[in-house]
C-alpha cells in the first residue's frame, strides 16, 4: 500500500515526491500503520520503496 | 385515509419559457408555451376525457375522446394535440361534444369485455369513463377482435397482459419507448387483428425489461400488477424513495391496511420525483417482497462462538451483549480496538449516528463505509479537483448534452432510470463515446448507436484519459479563457500533457484503442457545445481509480465542460446512498460535510455538541481493519447493513479477518455471509419502515417514509444509540427528524434542510444554504467549491495485477438490471427469473481454446482462489477480458478478487484480476461448502 503511494508520486521532484507522500499518510493512515511503516523502515525492510522510506522521515 | 391516484394532466408540461394565458369553460389559466389545452384544462381543475393520453408521453390524437371547441376555430379539435395560443377560448363541454364523446365510447365499448375484471376492480377507466360521457347502453352489436381470444400472458412474474381487455391505445407502446427507450412493444395486425405484441413472442421471452411503464401507462386492465390482481386496489398511499441503486427514485408505496398489518400493493414511480420523473426499473417497481420474506430475522440472536447455535434473546440481552464485550475488549486491548461500518443503504440519520457512536461513544476513528468499495475514489479525486465530493450535474442535466462520454458504466444494467433519461436524449441527436472493454448495451440498442467504442484493456483509464486530454491540448480544441480565469496549475498542466508520451499513438499498446479513433472520439468530445462526463465502477475500483478521478476532471476543466447544465463529471453511485453515507462523516479521516479529523474548528463544533474530546488522528479503514485484525490490534467491529464477507474482495482474507476478531455484531435484515462469522445478529428494518433521507447520485436528499412501523420493533439509529448508551455514552434522540436537525446545524452544506422543508420542497440537492435555499442542481457556477480547480498532473502507474502464462485472462466483475449486490434483497424476489446464478462471461476465441461452449460448468481461479461457475460465450467480450457479476453468494464472485487496490483510498481493484478459466467437471469443494453453509445459516437458524 505504501509502495502504490509512492508510486503515484515518483514523478514529482524528490522532495515534492517525499512531501507529498508524508502528506498523504499523515492525512488518510491510522496512527499504528504510519508506526508500522516507521517500524518496518527502522529494520530496513527491503520491501519499502526508497522514496516511501525517506516520506517516512517526514512523517 | 382515501386512496386518491397521481392527477393525470393528459400530456406533458410545455418546454416554453414565455407563458400564454387560455381560458377554459370560464376559467383562466397562464401556462407555459406549448402546452395542450388538455394540460391547461386540467392545470385549471378541468377533466377532459381521454383514452390515448397520459402526462408522461407525448400526445398522440388517436382516441378522439378529448375533442372541444375553441372559438373562432372550425370543427372539434383534439385537445391532447393542440397547443394553446394566447387568448384563446376553450370549451369542454357541450352538446355537440357531448354527442361525439358518447358516439366514440360506444365504439370503444363494443371491443371491451362487458364483464371486464378491471373495471370491476377498479383499475379499468373504460366504464367509469362511459359513465362520465353518459353512455348508458351500447347501440351496436358487439365486435369480438382477435384480441378477445388471444392467450392471457402471464408469464411475467410481476404483471399479467390480458388481451380481451386491451383497446389498442398504444400508450404501453409509446411508454415502452418514450419513457423507457426499449422499443419492445409494438401493434401487431391491422383493424380488427390488431394486438399489442411483445415482438411476436411471451412477456418473460421478449426484449422487455419489466420497467413496469407500460403498465402504468394501460387505461384498462389489459396489463396489470399481479399483486393488483391477488390484493385489489390500495387503500392509501405513502411517498417513499427506493433502496436500490444511486438514482434514487420517488416511489408512492401504495398500500392496503395500516400499522403492523398494512400490505404493499405495488410501488408506483413518482411524477413528481425529481430524479426519475414518474420512471422506474425492474427492482424498484417490483423487488420490495424482500421486505416480508420468510428468511427476515426479526429478533435478535446472540452465541458465544461462531460454531455454537444462534440462541434468541431480547433486545436488552442483545445490546448489553455488544456493550459489555466493546468495552472489554477496548479494556485490554486498547481505544482503537474496536470499530464501525455503516451501509449506503441506511438512511442519512442513521449512518450519522454511526459514526457519532464510533467517534464520541468508542472514542476512535474507525468507522467507514461500504463506499470504500465502490466510490471512495471519487471522494478523493473530486475533492482533491473540484474541491468538493459530489458529482456537478442534477440528471436532468443531461438533456441538455450535445455528446457523452461514458467511462465504465453500464446504466441500462446499474442505473436503468437514468440509462433512460439518456437514451432518449440520444433518440434526440446527442453522441455517444463508451469507453470500456465490453460491448454494453448502449453501444448499440435500439435507436441508440455509439459514436464510438472504445474497448479499454481493464487497467489503462488513466493512459486514455490523458490521451483525450492530450489531443484536446495539443490540437488546440482546449478552452485557455476557462482556464485562465477558473483553474490553477495551468502551465504545469499544459506542459505535462502535451508531452507526446500522453499521445493516442504512444497509449495505444497500453488502452489498446487505436489512435485514430481515439483521437477522433477526443475531438468529437472536445468539440462540441456541450460534453458531459457520465462514470461508474469501472472508473474508480482500479489501482489508480482516484487518478482516472482527477484525470476526467481535468479533461472537464480543459474543455471548460464545467459550471453549467449539459457537461460535468457526474459519478453513477452504485447504492442508493452513498452520496449520503459519505456526505454523513463516514469515512475514518473526514467529519460530516468532508471536514478532515484534523481540523480544530471542525473538530470544536462536534465536541461541543456531544461532549466528548475527539481523536484529531484518522481511523482505520475496512481494509485495514481486515489487517489490523489479523495482527491482533482490532478485535471487535459493528457492521451495519454490509455483508462484508460476500462484497468485499479476497473473500479467504475477510473471513479470516473476521474470525480472527472476539466480537464481530451484524446488524441487518438476513443472516447474510458476514453473519455466519458473527456473535450478535441485530435485525434490522427495511426501506418500507424507515423514516429518514437517501442522498442520491446527483446530491438530491429525498425523503424515506415509513410504509409501515419497524418489523423487528426499532429504528435502525436507535439500536446504535442504545449500543452506544449501554457503553456509557449518552446518546439519544426523539426520532429521525432531530437527528438531521442536528446534521444541519453542524454541516454548512446541509444548513438548510430538515424534514419539514423537504417535505413542503419535494426534496432538495446540497448545497442547501442561505444563498441557495432551494438547493443546488448545478456545482461550480463561477467558480469551484474550492476557488479554483487544480489540474492535476495524472501520470500512468500500470497496475502490478497482471496476465501472465498461469493466469492469461483478466477477470472484470459488475452488475445485472434485476440482481442487485450481493443479491440479499433481489434473490428474495422473483427476479429471480431472470437471473438465478451468476454467469461468467468469455470471448468465442478463448472459449473455443479452452473448450468451453455456452452453458459448461467451468473453473475460475486467480492467485487467491478458484471457484466454478457457468459460462458464455459472448462476443462482447474483448479477447482476453471475461466478466461475472456477484450477486449469489453460490459462486463467490470475490474468492478470486486480490487485495490490490487504489493507491489513495484502498478502493478494492475489482476489475483488473488476473485469471485461468477451464472446464470442470463439477462444483468445486468451496462452492459446495458455501451452498452448505448458505443453507444452514439462513434457513436452518431461523427462530
Amino acid at each position: 500500500m505504501g509502495n502504490d503511494i509512492a508510486r503515484q508520486f515518483a514523478h514529482l521532484p524528490y522532495d515534492k515526491a517525499t512531501a507529498a507522500i508524508a502528506t498523504h499518510l499523515r492525512t488518510f493512515w491510522d496512527p499504528r500503520m504510519r508506526n508500522a511503516l516507521r517500524r518496518a523502515v527502522a529494520a530496513g525492510d527491503s520491501d519499502v520503496d526508497p522514496l516511501l522510506r525517506d516520506a517516512t522521515a517526514k512523517l | 385515509m382515501t386512496y386518491v391516484p397521481e392527477a393525470d394532466l393528459g400530456t406533458p408540461a410545455g418546454r416554453g419559457t414565455e407563458t400564454v394565458r387560455v381560458t377554459v369553460d370560464g376559467r383562466t389559466v397562464e401556462v407555459s408555451a406549448g402546452t395542450s389545452v388538455m394540460r391547461a384544462a386540467g392545470e385549471a381543475g378541468i377533466n377532459v376525457p381521454k383514452l390515448c393520453a397520459t402526462d408522461s408521453l407525448e400526445a398522440f390524437g388517436s382516441c378522439r375522446m378529448c375533442l372541444v371547441e375553441v372559438d373562432g376555430v372550425r370543427g372539434t379539435p383534439a385537445s391532447c394535440t393542440t397547443p394553446c395560443t394566447d387568448g384563446m377560448v376553450v370549451t369542454t363541454q357541450s352538446d355537440e361534444l357531448g354527442r361525439l364523446r358518447r358516439g366514440v365510447m360506444e365504439l370503444y365499448l363494443t371491443d371491451h369485455p362487458a364483464d371486464c375484471a378491471g373495471c370491476a376492480r377498479g383499475n379499468c377507466e373504460m366504464q367509469a369513463l362511459a359513465a362520465t360521457v353518459g353512455v348508458a347502453e351500447v347501440r351496436y352489436p358487439r365486435r369480438e377482435p382477435a384480441r378477445q381470444h388471444a392467450s392471457y400472458d402471464e408469464t411475467n412474474p410481476y404483471f399479467a397482459y390480458d388481451p380481451a381487455a386491451c383497446i389498442v391505445c398504444s400508450r404501453c407502446v409509446r411508454a415502452c419507448a418514450e419513457t423507457q427507450g426499449t422499443f419492445a412493444l409494438t401493434v401487431a395486425g391491422r383493424g380488427l387483428e390488431s394486438a399489442i405484441s411483445p415482438g411476436g413472442t411471451d412477456f418473460l421471452s421478449s426484449e422487455c425489461v419489466s420497467c413496469g411503464a407500460c403498465v402504468q401507462a394501460c387505461p384498462t386492465s389489459a396489463l396489470t400488477e399481479k399483486s393488483v390482481i391477488d390484493l385489489g386496489m390500495p387503500t392509501r398511499a405513502v411517498d417513499t424513495t427506493c433502496a436500490y441503486c444511486g438514482v434514487g427514485c420517488s416511489f408512492r408505496a401504495e398500500v392496503q391496511g395500516q400499522g403492523d398489518g398494512t400490505r404493499v400493493v405495488r410501488m408506483i414511480p413518482s411524477k413528481t420525483g425529481g430524479a426519475n420523473e414518474g420512471h422506474s426499473c425492474v427492482k424498484g417497481r417490483f423487488a420490495y417482497g424482500y421486505a416480508h420474506h420468510p428468511d427476515r430475522q426479526l429478533h435478535p440472536l446472540v452465541r458465544d462462538s461462531i460454531d455454537d447455535e444462534w440462541r434468541v434473546v431480547t433486545w436488552e440481552e442483545a445490546i448489553a451483549k455488544v456493550a459489555s464485550g466493546f468495552k472489554a475488549i477496548q479494556d485490554e486491548y486498547g481505544i482503537g480496538a474496536i470499530g464501525g461500518i455503516s451501509s449506503s443503504r441506511c438512511t442519512n440519520e442513521e449512518v450519522y449516528v454511526v459514526q457519532q457512536m464510533v467517534r464520541a461513544g468508542f472514542g476512535n476513528n474507525n468507522v467507514d463505509t461500504c463506499a470504500r468499495v465502490c466510490h471512495s475514489p471519487t471522494g478523493y479525486g473530486l475533492k482533491q479537483t473540484f474541491g468538493t465530493s459530489a458529482g456537478t450535474q442534477d440528471f436532468a442535466s443531461v438533456a441538455d448534452a450535445d455528446v457523452i462520454l461514458l467511462i465504465g458504466a453500464n446504466p441500462t444494467d446499474a442505473h436503468p432510470v437514468f440509462a433512460s433519461r439518456m437514451k432518449r436524449r440520444l433518440r434526440e441527436g446527442a453522441r455517444l463515446i463508451v469507453a470500456d472493454p465490453r460491448r454494453i448495451d448502449l453501444v448499440r440498442s435500439p435507436h441508440v448507436q455509439a459514436a464510438y467504442h472504445l474497448p479499454l484493456q481493464p487497467g489503462s483509464n488513466v493512459a486514455f484519459v490523458n490521451a483525450m486530454a492530450n489531443v484536446a491540448v495539443t490540437e488546440g480544441l482546449y478552452d485557455a479563457a476557462f482556464l485562465r480565469e477558473r483553474c490553477e496549475n495551468v502551465d504545469g498542466y499544459l506542459a505535462f500533457i502535451a508531452d507526446p508520451q500522453h499521445s493516442p499513438e504512444s497509449v495505444e499498446p497500453i488502452t489498446g484503442v487505436p489512435a485514430a479513433t481515439l483521437r477522433e472520439a477526443a475531438r468529437l468530445y472536445a468539440s462540441a457545445r456541450n460534453s458531459a462526463i457520465y462514470y461508474g465502477l469501472g472508473v474508480t475500483e482500479h489501482s489508480q481509480g482516484s487518478t482516472m478521478v482527477m484525470g476526467m476532471a481535468n479533461l472537464a476543466m480543459v474543455t471548460g465542460n464545467i459550471g453549467r447544465r449539459g457537461v460535468g463529471v457526474n459519478p453513477l453511485r452504485g447504492q442508493n446512498n452513498v452520496q449520503g453515507s459519505c456526505d454523513m462523516g463516514s469515512f475514518p479521516h473526514e467529519l460530516p460535510g468532508y471536514r478532515h479529523i484534523s481540523g480544530d474548528d471542525v473538530r470544536a463544533i462536534y465536541e461541543q455538541r456531544w461532549g466528548r474530546v475527539l481523536d484529531p488522528e484518522p481511523g482505520l479503514r475496512i481494509p485495514n481493519m481486515f489487517d489490523a485484525a489479523l495482527t491482533g490490534t482490532f478485535r471487535g467491529v459493528y457492521i451495519q447493513g454490509e455483508d462484508l464477507a460476500q462484497s468485499d474482495p479476497n473473500t479467504q482474507h475477510v473471513q479470516a479477518a473476521l474470525r480472527a476478531m472476539d466480537l464481530v455484531v451484524v446488524q441487518d435484515l438476513f443472516l447474510n455471509e458476514t453473519a455466519r462469522l458473527a456473535h450478535v445478529f441485530l435485525p434490522g428494518t427495511s426501506f418500507l419502515e424507515k423514516d429518514g433521507t437517501f442522498t442520491n447520485a446527483e446530491r438530491r436528499i429525498n425523503r424515506v417514509r415509513p410504509v409501515f412501523p419497524p418489523r423487528q420493533g426499532k429504528d435502525e439509529w436507535q439500536i446504535t444509540c442504545e449500543i452506544a448508551q449501554a457503553m456509557g455514552y449518552p446518546m439519544r434522540y426523539e426520532n429521525a427528524a432531530e437527528i438531521m436537525d442536528e446534521i444541519a446545524a453542524t454541516t454548512p452544506t446541509f444548513a438548510g434542510v430538515s424534514f419539514a422543508a423537504l417535505d413542503a420542497e419535494g426534496s432538495m440537492q446540497w448545497p442547501v444554504t442561505a444563498a441557495a435555499p432551494h438547493g443546488t442542481p448545478t456545482m461550480h457556477v463561477g467558480g469551484f467549491v474550492r476557488g479554483k480547480g487544480l489540474l492535476v498532473e495524472t501520470v500512468y502507474v500500470p497496475t502490478t495485477e497482471r496476465s501472465n502464462r498461469r493466469y492469461p485472462l483478466i477477470l472484470t466483475t459488475g452488475r445485472i438490471l434485476t440482481q442487485y449486490n450481493v443479491g440479499s434483497q433481489t434473490r428474495r424476489t422473483d427476479n429471480n427469473a431472470w437471473h438465478l446464478e451468476d454467469i461468467l462471461e468469455i470471448h468465442p476465441a478463448d472459449a473455443e481454446m479452452r473448450g468451453i461452449s455456452t452453458g459448461d460448468l467451468v473453473q475460475l481461479s486467480s492467485r487467491v482462489g478458484s471457484t466454478t461457475l457457468r459460462a458464455r460465450v459472448s462476443s462482447r467480450m474483448p479477447p482476453g477480458v471475461v466478466y461475472t457479476t456477484f450477486h449469489h453468494p453460490v459462486t463467490g464472485a470475490n474468492v478470486v478478487t486480490t487485495e490490490n487496490s487504489d493507491w489513495a483510498t484502498n478502493c478494492p481493484e475489482y476489475k483488473v484480476t488476473a485469471v485461468q478459466v477451464g472446464v470442470a467437471n463439477a462444483r468445486g469443494e468451496t462452492d459446495l461448502e458455501a451452498e452448505r453453509r448458505r443453507a444452514g445459516v439462513e434457513y436452518a437458524h431461523t427462530p
